[in-house]
């Protein structure tokens, strides 16, 4: 059947450049009715940018887009969704205001006489939906503060709702446990058992070996290789995602930890985390894993003060933080790289220098006013160090790269001198090169007597970063693993909450 | 393609919930959470119900004060002062809801009005329901001009809307100027006219009247119609409206002249109030009628309130204006008293939040727990 009848979707030979970033380099691709097929690759592959062209939301600068074997040109989301396309992204993308009913049929809701939403009618559909889902979420509550599960189902609940019969799923299961991934891979098999053709991302392999039966793996924005999932073994697909064997993107370090510098002890914050007690030690990197929503960048944000505590202790070089006061922690030396560079770790339009120097502006100040040529110095001192490619120290920081961007952020804490440094998430978003050297930089700062802790939803980061391996599940830690220990299995068992 | 288009619409009849699944916890959650479904629809008649308390303990200590406050002209009177604010305050809602903002309302009310008079000037038999008409439409080409420049120009409508606010008043002392009455008054007004503005029907004023008619089509709009729940959408989280498929910039765009053409309206029956029109009614209108929409607790940031608590807010905000003088407090404190309502408002939306936050967080507690 699928030799015959066009795919249902496909891409051909797709480019896409964002000013300097070329970001698709002639991807093609062939979704066909009935079948799963997996996209593949390292963060800033393109997958993002291919999920965008099929939704409507980009462009492409040149290539095709072919709909049931015919050409389409859509100027918008709306009107991907008329061409029976749902995207189900990675971030959910919810109303907060609004009832989970309006949030699921937003700009379709039923209708009454005189063109009226009929309300009943709309919680009715939508409470049927989600039993159908097994997941009974109340439709007619507002969606603010459900949890990422929850709204990840609502933007399942809207696809199937539309009738969709091209669904892609941008990492759905990021921030899902297993028992929920499970429920969800049945209601993709249900879905392309009814004739409907789903594009699946996921940084799990496993669950691409469990549900797809074709892979197109990505990198660098080119296409690598598109195969049957049966006929690529997970060696092969890992080195086609990689371009490069695993064990070259983490450096070889020999731990060699000392006193403790960072000690906590039964951090809680209702709701969000409870029972959280651990140390890292100087010259250690210790790695904090979980699934999206776990807890534990909430739990670096208290550490460093930017959250309040409810109950627990932050002790840094012995000396206890008061908590609720990232200026007292900057001055005992905690340095936090976010999780978000562009939302919080930057000032997208300032210079390289002034982002450089923001948190240590009194060293280069003197009677209150900031010394052009110390504030230089000290930016191009680190951006050397670092490595930061730029034309400029003046520029602004937004004209950078991701992995530049990130750099950047590094050498403003980095200038603080600090004795714990906690990253959130270092090489999301950043090209393999550029995260190959933030690794680097990572394990120099450990080497040169500094206690870090990294969060990192990607298992191979913590995996090959870290000397111990700290997991967290519902706000809980759930696992601490040495280097030695730490599996992806053991990993992920401990991250959804498995017990087996 | 066939196969799925003649698929059942519940592709998962008899699909059921894999073992160890949410039906048990969701009993239990309905069970913990009993406020939890009306969440949103009673934290807006708590407001609505709030303004009403504030508004009877105003009007209950102007009627200890001075018992003639509550008397039926009294009455009339607080309505008959609110309609024309409660009518630009409905317009503004609409806009706040899509996180947007008309800063602009004075200048075209004064606008309006003044071409009111001056169609009168010109023709004196000219029939009521076409100066009418053509306020109301001098009021959709300004807010076609803000929301153009807003919703395709993509300029922030804070900005747009100050820029608009003086032009519009700069066009307003020109035309003012370039014809020899710089003032309008009743008699050259027809009486037909006046008494849309004066009259009353079984004791309710015209004013008044219209106001509740256009207060009754908007509310049932913005709740029942799609376009309407796609403004609260919209102002809730633009990104996620696009991605939606909402048309945002057509519906904001709307939005505009809905609420210009409301104003338009307000300005032709400022003049048929008061009877004299020069080129400065409505100065300052703006702020009056922003504070009388956060007061109504519509979210300054958009996605939540109600036209109808944007309508109550003008209420009470005129009220508290003529409640004042007779509670012995001078006229000149009556700004600053508006300013502490505006204040007073915000401050409770805001512990409002910070509640509902740590109850959704609490929820979710209990469930990770159970």
């Amino acid at each position: 059947m699928t030799a015959l009848t066009p795919p249902l979707l496909e891409l051909r030979d797709v480019h896409k450049s964002f000013a300097a970033v070329h970001a698709l380099r002639g991807v093609s691709l062939e979704l066909h009715a009935g079948e799963v097929h997996g996209l593949a690759g390292e963060n800033g592959a393109g997958k993002s940018t291919v999920v965008r062209v099929i939704g409507g939301e980009h462009r492409p600068d040149a290539g095709e887009v072919l709909v049931d074997g015919e050409p389409v040109h859509f100027s918008g989301p709306r009107d991907a969704q008329q061409a029976g396309i749902a995207v189900i992204h990675q971030e959910p993308t919810q109303f907060p205001d609004l009832t989970v009913a309006e949030n699921v049929f937003m700009g379709r809701q039923p209708l009454r006489s005189f063109r009226r939403i009929d309300r009943a009618a709309m919680n009715r559909r939508a409470a049927e939906l989600f039993d159908s889902l097994g997941v009974p979420i109340d439709p007619g509550r507002i969606t603010r503060g459900l949890s990422i599960a929850d709204q990840q189902i609502i933007e399942i609940g809207k696809a199937l709702s539309a009738d969709a019969r091209i669904i892609v799923m941008d990492e759905p299961t990021a921030a899902l446990s297993t028992v929920e991934a499970e429920r969800l891979f049945r209601v993709a098999e249900r879905l392309a058992s009814n004739g409907a053709a789903l594009l699946f991302i996921s940084h799990r392999l496993e669950e691409m070996y469990e549900i797809c039966q074709r892979v197109t793996v990505l990198r660098d924005g080119s296409l690598v290789t598109s195969s049957a999932m049966d006929s690529i073994s997970r060696d092969e697909l890992v080195r086609s995602m990689v371009g490069r064997s695993v064990e070259q993107l983490y450096p070889e370090r020999a731990a060699d930890a000392g006193d403790e510098a960072l000690v906590v002890t039964g951090l809680r914050r209702a709701g969000v985390f409870a029972d959280v007690s651990f140390s890292v030690r100087r010259g250690e990197i210790v790695g904090l894993a979980g699934l999206v929503g776990s807890g534990r960048s909430e739990v670096a944000r208290a550490i460093f003060g930017v959250d309040a505590l409810e109950a627990g202790t932050v002790m840094v070089g012995g000396r206890r933080l008061p908590g609720g006061d990232p200026r007292a922690a900057i001055e005992a030396g905690v340095a936090m790289v976010p999780e978000d560079r562009r939302e919080q770790g930057l000032i997208l339009d300032l210079s390289i220098e002034r982002n450089a120097t923001l948190p240590r502006l009194g060293a280069v100040a003197r009677w209150g006013l900031v010394r052009r040529s110390a504030e230089r110095a000290l930016a191009s001192t680190w951006a050397d160090r670092l490595g930061v490619k730029r034309r400029r120290v003046t520029d602004p920081v937004a004209t950078l790269s991701g992995g530049n961007q990130q750099k950047v952020v590094l050498g403003k804490w980095l200038a603080t001198e600090p004795v714990v440094l906690i990253v959130d998430e270092p090489t999301r978003g950043i090209d393999i090169g550029a995260k190959v050297e933030v690794h680097a930089l990572l394990s120099e700062l450990a080497a040169s007597g500094i206690a870090v802790l990294m969060i990192s939803s990607e298992l191979p980061e913590v995996l090959g970063m870290a000397d111990r391996v700290l997991v967290m599940h519902e706000g809980r830690l759930t696992a601490e693993l040495s280097k030695e220990e730490a599996t992806e299995e053991k990993v992920l068992q401990a991250a959804t909450g498995g017990t087996e | 393609m066939a196969t799925v288009a003649n698929a059942p619409k519940d592709p998962f009849g008899t699909f059921t919930a894999p073992k160890g699944s949410f039906r048990a916890v969701h009993t239990r959650r309905k069970g913990c959470g009993v406020i939890k479904p009306s969440a949103k629809e009673s934290a807006f008649a708590g407001r609505e119900l709030g303004i009403v308390v504030a508004l009877v303990a105003v009007v209950g200590a102007a009627t200890i004060a001075r018992p003639s406050f509550l008397s039926g002209q009294g009455i009339h009177d607080l309505f008959l002062n609110a309609s024309i604010i409660g009518l630009l305050a409905i317009g503004q809602a609409l806009l706040v809801i899509t996180r947007n903002i008309d800063l602009s309302v004075g200048s075209v009310m004064g606008l309006s009005a003044y071409l009111s008079g001056q169609l009168f000037l010109v023709d004196k038999d000219l029939p009521v329901i076409v100066v009418v008409l053509a306020g109301i439409a001098l009021g959709a080409v300004c807010g076609a001009i803000n929301g153009a420049l807003v919703a395709i120009a993509k300029v922030p409508a804070l900005v747009v809307t100050l820029g608009t606010l003086y032009v519009f008043r700069g066009i307003d002392y020109a035309w003012a100027s370039g014809t020899e009455t710089t003032q309008i008054n009743a008699y050259q007004m027809p009486q037909g006219f006046l008494s849309l503005g004066s009259g009353s029907i079984l004791g309710i004023p015209h004013l008044t009247l219209i106001t509740l008619v256009v207060l009754a089509i908007t509310a049932y709009g913005l709740h029942n119609l799609r376009a309407g729940r796609e403004l609260y959408a919209i102002g809730s989280n633009p990104d996620a409206a696009r991605l939606a498929g909402i048309p945002t910039g057509r519906r904001v765009f709307s939005a505009f002249v809905i609420s210009g053409a409301l104003v338009g309206l307000g300005g032709v029956l400022h003049a048929a109030y008061f009877g004299t029109i020069n080129a400065s009614v409505g100065t300052g209108r703006e702020l009056a009628v922003v504070a009388a929409v956060v007061v109504g607790g519509v979210a300054i940031f958009g996605g939540s309130g109600t036209v109808l608590g944007a309508a109550l807010g003008a209420l009470l905000l005129t009220t508290i204006t003529s409640a004042l003088p007779i509670l012995g407090v001078p006229a000149f404190w009556q700004r600053a008293v508006d300013g502490a309502a505006l204040l007073v408002a915000i401050s409770l939306d805001r512990a409002f939040m910070v509640r509902l936050a740590e109850r959704l967080r609490a929820e979710r507690a209990v469930r990770r727990a159970g």
